[in-house]
């Protein structure tokens, strides 16, 4: 009996120990700095607040601790979407100017892998400048780093949130330098091929709301300039 | 005792392990893809969407909005802009994924309008559409860009407003429905 204890202290203490390498894997370090400034092509810079309540629009299954807005907007409850988010908010250039609209589908990768440090979300783009054309970014993001240091630690806040500053790159891929894929369509865009990243700002996250303060930043490289 | 100790934080750490390996974090619902092989190749699939249950969000300058609170933008670069968000059904009318519409006139670009179709655990379609419809009422389109399993697909897009009277009279609240129809060939079957 004390040998099946001992068996059972020493298993619970090894799956303690294993989730701990998993949450502070050294391996699953935020990226920081984007990758596209190496290629020395000229950068575009679309600007969106991350908060549902400062979006057009935001939906989700409903369920989610983050409210859909505004009200009363249908929620994506039926099983196929019920893991998919959908963001309608103004694009701004790097002075605040609005520039055009966007749309941000998201949804739960089935490569998510833990193990990894990889709590990736599928994502896509359908973004509309009025003044410049349309395009659509196809992106895997990878969320680890955002959950592991912004949302864990504000729902274990006794004051369930979080405040600070926190900066990162979310695009892993879908190209091999972690990039995204870019197809423009239209205007200046049209049959544009290219790539862009996108990287979160955060300083306020309710365990209660969601993002309280935080923005988010479409980086495209372009052949001409489109926002700055 | 000790060694059954060692040995049970061993066995721990394998069963965390292996239970994070082999249990899938994400598994997306999936519904049968209902495609029907084209006779020159390539495959065709019908999407759908009823209004106005299956309209989300409708936005633009000087319109009633969907939903009756959402405020949009007060901003004079997006001029005529028009957004639309619905949720997309397959043939047997279950939702399959979400889409946006976008249309507007360009400064650069001219008239646009345009359709991204997101199904969560298949990929994304991206097309541009003929801003006016053709003599049979379809807005006729090209698919631009996909991805994941419509990666290395090409093909068109149209589409097609279903009046009311023409399917599901007796639906007071019905207002009719729109028909995506795409026409997809792969890289594989292109090369033959």
């Amino acid at each position: 009996m004390k040998y099946a204890v001992s068996w059972l202290a020493g298993a619970v203490l090894g799956v303690l120990l294993f989730l701990v390498a998993v949450y502070y894997n050294p391996i699953a370090n935020r990226l920081t700095v984007s990758p596209l400034p190496v290629s020395g092509q000229p950068l575009a810079d679309l600007a969106y607040s991350t908060v549902p309540a400062e979006a057009i629009a935001y939906t989700n299954n409903g369920d989610s601790r983050i409210s859909p807005y505004p009200d009363k907007i249908a929620e994506l409850w039926e099983p196929t979407v019920r893991k998919t988010t959908v963001l309608v908010t103004l694009l701004a250039d790097g002075r605040g100017q609005a520039k055009g609209v966007g749309i941000k589908f998201a949804s739960e990768s089935e490569n998510t892998s833990l193990l990894k440090g990889h709590a990736l979300v599928d994502s896509a783009w359908h973004v509309y400048l009025p003044e410049s054309g349309s395009l659509f970014v196809d992106q895997t993001e990878n969320m680890w780093s955002y959950a592991r240091n912004i949302v864990l630690p504000a729902r274990w806040s006794s004051a369930d949130s979080w405040r600070g500053t926190w900066h990162g790159v979310t695009t892993t891929g879908p190209n091999a330098i972690g990039t995204a894929r870019v197809s423009g369509s239209s205007g200046r865009f049209a049959d544009l091929t290219t790539e862009a990243v996108e990287a979160i700002d955060a300083r306020a996250y309710s365990a209660l709301q969601g993002p309280v303060s935080a923005s988010g930043r479409l980086t495209i490289v372009a052949a001409e300039p489109v926002a700055d | 005792m000790f060694k059954t100790f060692i040995i049970g934080i061993i066995s721990g750490v394998a069963i965390a392990a292996s239970l994070l390996y082999f249990i899938p974090v994400v598994d997306q619902h999936r519904e049968a893809s209902l495609v029907s092989v084209q006779a020159n190749g390539g495959n065709t699939e019908l999407f759908q969407v009823n209004l106005p249950h299956d309209r989300i969000v409708a936005g633009a300058a000087g319109r009633d909005a969907i939903p009756a609170s959402l405020q949009w933008p007060e901003a004079a670069v997006l001029g005529d802009t028009q957004v639309e968000l619905f949720k997309v059904r397959n043939r047997n009318d279950v939702v399959v994924g979400v889409a946006s519409r976008i249309s507007g006139t360009g400064t650069v670009s001219g008239s646009v309008l345009e359709w991204t179709l997101h199904l969560p655990a298949r990929g994304t379609l991206y097309a541009s559409m003929q801003p006016q419809p053709d003599d049979s009422g379809r807005w006729l389109g090209r698919l631009r860009a996909a991805t994941r399993e419509f990666a290395d697909m090409t093909g068109s897009i149209h589409e097609r407003r279903v009046s009311p009277t023409s399917t599901q009279d007796g639906e007071a609240d019905f207002e009719g429905r729109i028909e995506l129809v795409t026409a997809l060939v792969g890289s594989s079957e292109r090369s033959k």
